[in-house]
């Protein structure tokens, strides 16, 4: 980490951003304050994404996941009238074991990579992806995938206004 | 710069998912910690793409793809949700043991 | 005079050459496959159909007779003798099983015969049959008999004889039983299958010896082998040889099938079938097979097995006789038919014995017309009264003067009046058994004929004078009956003159036989035929006066009384009458016979059963019980039970504590995912 840079500040400051909200979307009492920390995460994220010139996927980060995916959370919260307010006890009783897993994953993520990335830098990052030639792949060899996914979304479409409606059936009536 | 740090940040995004999978009662803040360790994966990729500048930006490709999934899985994740909520009026997951045994 | 006889017979009296046959003959496997083919057609469509399969049979017979019609013209005009055969399968390393057909002489007059009987029969039965039960059936497995008396007519080796004999035996069954909602038509199905099936042992043992001694099956290598006097046939059994055991074998199984004393118990009994039936194959064609065999076997009796036709002699003429003697005293119309007919049997037995080829063949030419007019006219009968029996007629030539007219002209047939066709075909005979110098059975033959014509006579005077005794309304019957009748009537007239002979006057022969004996002489061998060259007058005379005083005895006695009818009906010969009504007992010892099999022999065999081999296996069985029941105790229950129950005991104490695992909290899922992951990865990198 060369602190010479300016690039080395910019990367500094988004992580902090990213790591403190992240740390308060699994640590906050109050489910509306871990969705908005989520938001500022991903905010965080995307601001990450402009800098690793990865310009496309950035935008599309901020309007899939921020615009839609958080706002279908904050849906699902009001719905479900989660417990709002401080009272409400967010965490199990298995805190402790969680800690432990959460934090052997994570010395053993940091530890594999530093073995294996150690000093590799990241070369051209002033040249942000054009998104023609993300277009190329995307519709070019990577076309199926495409498809698929398409097909994935036509199923969660389907399959949540299935899931999501009122019960319409005799069964239903009569046992209501 | 180096990419070692963009890593351990993944990898610190990650290991907050995972405390927040097993350790959170409510059920949507589970599905909001999936999101968080889905979010650290896309870091990865793109800071892979980044280092190795693959000629079919397959690392970005792929993000995107994850983005897609997960905007579907998150859909679908709260509808499960919310029925359980209407038949039990609860979220709290520690009261779904009905599989046990 | 041998060397004039032979001239006379086969192509010697032309100096004309045999032809080999074409297309005409090529194609005439048809006939055989075609009544098979209708058969199992009548069986599949016949139900839907208008006349409910009767129709498909017609058409059947149509071609089957016109063919075989062309096929007896071509023979006798271009002398065809023609003999395919295609192998279809090997018996072992040297025998090839072939099927066949042969158009010669002999056969296409068979065809011939089949044919037209066949076809007037057929046109009958779809009247007389209407109504009964079965009717599909009855015509599907009546075509299947024609198939395979076509089958056997046109067999060029003798397996496939013995096929068609077999198939003849199997539809002859079928159709005997067809009422067999009553026990005693079922049983006469198979006291005629069982009978049969006797005489075909002696068939199948002399074709098995006749083969071996040949190489072969065919008729052409046996009968080829009897004239070159072949080693093989010549090996000596006991004070014989195999040619005349083979053939006295082979005359076996034609007593069987042509009802020769003994074995002639059958044929009365075959007369719970249906009247066509009786017509058509126990008068005309089926019971002809026997006498069929022997004839297309005729050169092996006349070479080297000529030994054998003594006994064939006696037995025909005994044949001949006694059953003639029995057809006297029976009061159902069928039956006194029956008896008629296995006396002619016996007549065409006794002329091929005693060297009549032509005869005996020219015999069962003319009998198959009259016969079968007499059983058809006889059917007629009784479907306007109801009723089998004699007592139950009278007068009905008032009532039904077609079937009338018709039966007198069958009687007076087969009775042998100038110029009907009996007339020349008796005297044939009576000349064959004059030449050969049998003159004690010429005499017998003689008084069989005046056996004939008595009790014919009293048949139809019981039938159609007299005064009516029965309680029904008698009506002659339709013309689908009725114009059969008429053309067998016609056939009956004219059927004599194929074969009239020339005259002697003096010492020369004026005029020539005309064709018959020709045209039966169209075939591979020469015969060697004991044909008298021109008409015995003396022979003949006696013959006729014969039958004349049969008719006029029998009229005395059976015509008068014509309001009472008292003395015809109580006259009885005396001392022979009980004999004859007992039939000579003979049903009763082939009863008795089986009787035996039945009782003592099979309680024999049961005591032997129970007693000792039932004693063998039971001991065994408990041994085994006993021991079984040690390895049980011991093994089982203590070893292998013990270790199976620990093994159960084991898995499911496994399984309870594995069961622990399973909380169905989703986290603790999600921590055992996570858990194993990182020592999944932990796993990989320690390893690697």
């Amino acid at each position: 980490m060369d602190f010479a840079q300016p690039i080395t500040w910019v990367f500094t400051s988004l992580a902090l951003v990213i790591a403190y909200t992240g740390f308060r979307v699994v640590t906050s009492g109050n489910l509306i304050h871990s969705a908005l920390a989520l938001v500022f995460s991903l905010a965080g994220t995307a601001g990450l994404f402009l800098l690793l010139s990865a310009e496309f996927v950035a935008w599309v980060l901020v309007l899939v996941y921020m615009g839609a995916v958080m706002v279908l959370f904050l849906f699902g919260i009001m719905i479900t009238k989660a417990p709002v307010g401080y009272d409400a006890e967010l965490d199990n009783e298995h805190k402790g074991p969680a800690l432990v897993a959460a934090v052997s994953v994570f010395v053993l993520m940091s530890w594999s990579t530093i073995l294996a990335f150690d000093g590799q830098e990241m070369s051209s990052l002033g040249v942000p992806t054009a998104t023609e030639d993300l277009a190329d792949a995307l519709l070019g060899r990577f076309v199926l995938p495409f498809e698929i996914v398409s097909f994935v979304l036509l199923a969660a479409l389907v399959g949540g206004i299935t899931l999501a409606r009122k019960d319409n059936s005799p069964a239903e009536e009569e046992m209501s | 710069m180096p990419i070692v740090p963009v890593l351990i940040l993944a990898a610190f995004l990650f290991s907050m998912g995972i405390y927040g999978l097993l350790a959170r009662r409510n059920a949507v803040m589970v599905l909001l910690a999936v999101e968080l360790m889905l979010n650290a994966v896309n870091i990865n990729l793109v800071a892979f793409e980044a280092m190795w500048l693959d000629s079919m930006a397959s690392g970005q490709i792929f993000s995107i793809f994850i983005i897609t999934v997960a905007a579907a899985e998150v859909g679908i994740g709260l509808a499960i949700v919310l029925m359980i909520f209407r038949n039990s009026h609860s979220a709290n997951l520690d009261d779904f043991a009905t599989m046990k045994g | 005079m041998n060397s004039l006889l032979f001239a006379l017979t086969a192509e010697a009296e032309h100096g004309s050459e045999i032809t080999a046959g074409g297309p005409l003959q090529e194609w005439a496997w048809l006939i055989l496959v075609a009544p098979f083919v209708a058969s199992v057609a009548i069986i599949f469509r016949g139900k839907t159909m208008k006349h409910q399969g009767a129709e498909i049979a017609v058409a059947m017979m149509s071609f089957v007779f016109g063919y075989g019609l062309l096929l007896w013209i071509d023979t006798i005009r271009n002398k065809v003798v023609y003999e395919h055969s295609v192998a279809i399968g090997n018996l072992g390393d040297s025998w090839v099983l072939e099927w066949g057909w042969v158009v010669d002489g002999l056969s296409s007059m068979m065809y011939f015969v089949v044919g037209s009987v066949g076809l007037l029969v057929f046109i009958y039965a779809v009247s007389y049959m209407k109504g009964e039960i079965r009717y599909t059936f009855f015509f599907s497995s009546l075509s299947l008999f024609v198939g395979a008396m076509l089958v056997l007519v046109a067999a060029p080796n003798l397996a496939q004889l013995i096929v068609g004999w077999e198939l003849v035996g199997l539809a002859s069954y079928l159709l005997i039983s067809h009422y067999w909602e009553k026990k005693e038509n079922s049983s006469a199905g198979m006291k005629a299958f069982l009978v049969n099936k006797v005489a075909d042992v002696g068939l199948l043992i002399g074709t098995f010896m006749l083969a071996v001694g040949v190489g072969s099956l065919r008729f052409s290598d046996i009968l080829h082998g009897a004239q070159e006097h072949a080693e093989g046939l010549l090996v000596p059994i006991g004070n014989s040889n195999v040619a005349v055991v083979g053939a006295l074998l082979l005359f076996f199984g034609a007593m069987g099938k042509s009802a020769q004393f003994p074995l002639h118990i059958w044929l009365p009994d075959a007369m719970a079938g249906p009247t066509p039936v009786s017509a058509l194959m126990h008068a005309a064609t089926m019971v002809t097979a026997g006498i069929y065999l022997m004839a297309r076997m005729f050169p092996l009796y006349q070479t080297i097995a000529v030994d054998a036709r003594s006994i064939m002699l006696w037995v025909g003429v005994l044949t001949l006789f006694l059953t003639g003697l029995i057809a006297l005293v029976q009061t159902d119309l069928k039956k006194v038919l029956a008896y008629s007919t296995v006396s002619q049997l016996g007549y065409m037995m006794t002329a091929v014995a005693a060297g009549g080829y032509t005869a005996g063949v020219f015999h069962l030419f003319t009998h198959a017309f009259f016969k079968a007019l007499l059983f058809l006219a006889a059917g007629s009968v009784i479907h306007g009264v109801h009723s089998n029996e004699m007592t139950d007629m009278g007068g009905l030539r008032k009532y039904m003067p077609r079937t009338y007219a018709t039966f007198m002209i069958g009687s007076l047939a087969l009775v042998g009046i100038f110029p009907l066709a009996g007339f020349w075909s008796k005297d044939e005979i009576l000349g064959t058994l004059g030449h050969g110098g049998y003159t004690m059975f010429l005499w017998v033959a003689i008084a069989g004929a005046f056996v004939t014509a008595f009790y014919m006579t009293r048949a139809v005077a019981l039938t159609f004078f007299g005064k009516y005794k029965g309680h029904g309304h008698p009506h002659e019957s339709d013309n689908m009956m009725t114009v059969p009748l008429m053309v067998l009537a016609g056939f009956s007239i004219v059927a004599g003159l194929t074969n009239m002979p020339g005259f002697l006057i003096g010492d020369r022969v004026v005029g020539r036989y005309t064709g018959f004996s020709r045209w039966l002489g169209t075939r591979a061998l020469a015969m060697g035929d004991h044909h008298p060259e021109a008409l015995e007058w003396s022979l003949a005379i006696y013959g006729a006066i014969a039958g004349v005083l049969g008719i006029v005895l029998g009229w005395m006695i059976f015509g008068k009384d014509k309001e009472t009818q008292e003395t015809r009906d109580s006259f009885s010969i005396p001392g022979l009458y009980p004999v004859l009504t007992v039939k000579y007992y003979f049903d009763d010892v082939a009863l008795g016979i089986v009787g035996f099999i039945k009782g003592p022999l099979a309680n024999a065999v049961d005591w032997v059963n129970t007693w000792v081999i039932d004693r063998i296996v039971n001991t065994v069985g408990f041994g085994t019980k006993a021991f079984g029941k040690i390895v049980y105790d011991n093994f089982d229950q203590k070893g292998i039970d013990l270790a199976i129950n620990a093994t159960a005991v084991g898995s499911g104490a496994a399984g309870g504590m594995l069961r622990k695992l399973q909380t169905g909290k989703i986290q603790q899922y999600a921590g055992a995912l996570v858990a194993g992951a990182v020592a999944l990865v932990i796993g990989f990198s320690i390893f690697n």
